[in-house]
């Protein structure tokens, strides 16, 4: 075994007395930023235990203001289901996520192919616009794109939430666009040379490198479309039918209004989902989440 | 692409100049098929919508009589004669203003505390994370439950400290104190951006500053904050604008809070308490969507684009800028 030499410059003696206190101060820093972790960590969770505590309790004890179940009712969770069609909005909001995500993917995987690897006049321009379509509200184009459902007399269906991520789905080409400028360019010219055209390029060799970015694409399309509740107010509002859970759940108070147990037990139900999902794919998600910052 | 050019123009002979021309067509058919669908959604479902919308804002339109041209009297009496409308936009200015805030030097702080964590980075980051994932409707529920004035364990652990709670969501006052909070809950995202800035500043710049005898505000302020500034604008823009769309909490807290939730929203119950959660986007959605005036909504989506763009513009600025230093160095 080999030992490493010591730095060279050896740093100014420091008196004992100094160096007890900045141990202390140390010790003192980590004890203080520590019990505030831990405690920013208990904040944010508890209103997500209190949801599932009143979830199991019973509905005259979900009134009081006690906190903790005497007794514990697991079957509220099924209970919820024989009180509303919960199996049904859970499918619309599955079928909207499902087809929507496919759909986001398979529009944004060659936009942001051409934004980030090809090279070509107007590229900075759709680039821009495309952030400037993401950061606009949804409100500043619905009136014109609600009229137009109409007349195609497909509102109350859930065709007009799907629909256009087949085409454009501006934050899907963004955060595709920031993964695929990582990848080298060195790996699509060799393909190239040996004779690939981009299509081949892209789907050969770029895909397959760029998994973890196309997943945690999918996963924030998904969550989005999951969590949509504007979207779903205004195509499917008047139809009940194609209600997916995120309007499910704030009329369900209405439909059963001093059943405080229910409601949490049916909000606990609809937050699962995105929780199970999280817990499983939490490295992508990070990921995601740091290349929406202004880094690139 | 540099590997295979230079070849090819040192043969410049004709036919070697015919074939880059077709390779040039042929690589702008490559760029078209690429772009093609997203260029064509982004007509359909982005561009035609906002020029539509500046038309249908200078008309009257309710979805069933063809739309009627008059002039400028949408914005007339958006700012004159309808009250609502400026209660909506003072709800939202507010939000915009404070809640842009709260979230930003939240963020910054529960980022900060959690860079200095040893161990446990992972686990409370992912506590702080998770609200952030709910969906907003049944976060805004749960968040109703647990602020309840009767019951809600916020005001019960507040008795146990001796302070009266206050009536939170039920109240004109506190309606959108409360619905800042709720948004704190959930900006799990932000602390993550910002996290990841605040782990990207250079040790050495600390150890240096250290030398230099700098304490840990002097630290904060003169190695910290000038090195996640960039992060902090986009912060701020994007905050901005999600308090500028503010929606689907506020609509579900009025109706939770008042004792009923109802879905397509009774519209009694929009902005409870006295219309303290009246956002602007919410009573777009009204007037628009329930009375109908489509042409008044479009008006009100015009104001709403102007300042978003103005907001937008100021994020992609900075964004062209950080490119141009990435493409530089």
């Amino acid at each position: 075994m080999t030992t490493i030499s010591a730095p060279a410059t050896k740093p100014a003696p420091v008196p004992p007395r100094v160096q007890f206190r900045r141990r202390w101060d140390r010790r003192l820093g980590f004890i203080a930023t520590h019990a505030i972790g831990i405690a920013l960590g208990v904040i944010f969770v508890l209103p997500l235990l209190f949801v599932f505590l009143t979830a199991v309790m019973k509905s005259d004890q979900a009134m009081t203001s006690s906190l903790w179940p005497t007794e514990w009712h697991f079957e509220n969770f099924v209970e919820v289901f024989r009180k509303a069609p919960l199996l049904e909005y859970f499918g619309n909001s599955l079928l909207y996520s499902a087809l929507a995500t496919i759909g986001a993917l398979v529009s944004a995987i060659p936009a942001a192919y051409g934004l980030a690897k090809l090279k070509w006049r107007g590229q900075n321009l759709f680039f821009m616009l495309t952030v400037a379509a993401m950061m606009l509200p949804p409100q500043v184009t619905v009136v014109p794109l609600y009229d137009l459902w109409v007349r195609m007399g497909l509102t109350g269906t859930l065709v007009p939430l799907i629909v256009p991520y087949f085409f454009f789905d501006a934050f899907s080409i963004f955060l595709l666009r920031q993964f695929f400028l990582t990848i080298p360019k060195d790996y699509l010219e060799a393909a190239k040379i040996d004779g690939c055209n981009e299509f081949r390029a892209m789907t050969r060799v770029l895909l397959p490198m760029a998994r973890p970015g196309i997943a945690a694409t999918a996963m924030f399309c998904f969550l989005f479309t999951w969590n949509d509740y504007f979207g779903p107010l205004l195509y499917t509002g008047e139809n009940q039918d194609n209600w997916p859970l995120s309007l499910a759940i704030a009329s369900f108070r209405g439909m059963h209004h001093v059943e405080w147990n229910l409601t949490m037990a049916a909000t606990a139900l609809i937050m699962a989902p995105v929780i199970v999902l999280f817990v499983f794919a939490q490295k992508s998600f990070v990921k995601g989440i740091t290349f929406t910052g202004v880094k690139g | 692409m540099t590997s295979v050019l230079p070849a090819e123009t040192a043969t410049s002979s004709a036919p070697a100049k015919v074939r880059a021309g077709s390779r040039r067509a042929k690589r702008r058919r490559t760029v078209f098929y690429f772009m093609a669908p997203a260029t064509l959604g982004f007509l359909i479902f982005f561009g035609y919508p906002l020029i539509a919308t500046i038309y249908y804002s200078f008309t009257r339109y309710d979805l069933i009589n063809p739309p009627q041209w008059i002039g400028f009297d949408n914005y007339v009496r958006m700012f004159t004669s309808e009250p609502l409308v400026k209660t909506a936009a003072y709800n939202t200015l507010w939000l915009v203003i404070i809640l842009t805030i709260c979230r930003v030097l939240f963020s910054l702080g529960v980022a900060s505390v959690i860079s200095r964590l040893k161990s446990g980075v992972g686990l409370v980051r992912t506590l702080c994370y998770l609200p952030a994932l709910a969906p907003p409707a049944a976060a805004t529920l749960a968040f109703v439950f647990v602020f309840n004035p009767q019951f809600g364990p916020v005001n019960r652990f507040l008795h146990l400290v001796g302070i009266d709670g206050g009536l939170w969501f039920n109240s004109p006052v506190m309606s959108k104190p409360s619905l800042t909070l709720l948004a704190l809950w959930g900006s799990g995202e932000l602390m993550i951006i910002i996290l990841a800035a605040l782990l990207d500043v250079p040790a050495e710049q600390y150890e240096a500053a250290e030398l230099d005898g700098a304490g840990p505000v002097r630290r904060f302020w003169h190695v910290t904050l000038p090195s996640i500034s960039p992060v902090l604008l986009f912060g701020v823009v994007n905050s901005m604008i999600y308090a500028l769309q503010f929606f689907t909490q506020a609509i579900v807290a009025a109706s939770a809070s008042a004792g009923t939730a109802d879905v397509a929203g009774n519209s009694k119950l929009i902005g409870a308490p006295e219309n303290s959660t009246l956002t602007y986007p919410i009573w777009l959605y009204v007037q628009g969507f329930r009375y109908f005036n489509m042409g008044y909504a479009a008006a009100m989506a015009v104001l709403l684009f102007i300042v978003s763009a103005a907001f937008t513009w100021v994020l992609v600025r900075q964004l062209r800028k950080s490119q141009h230093q990435e493409e530089g160095a």
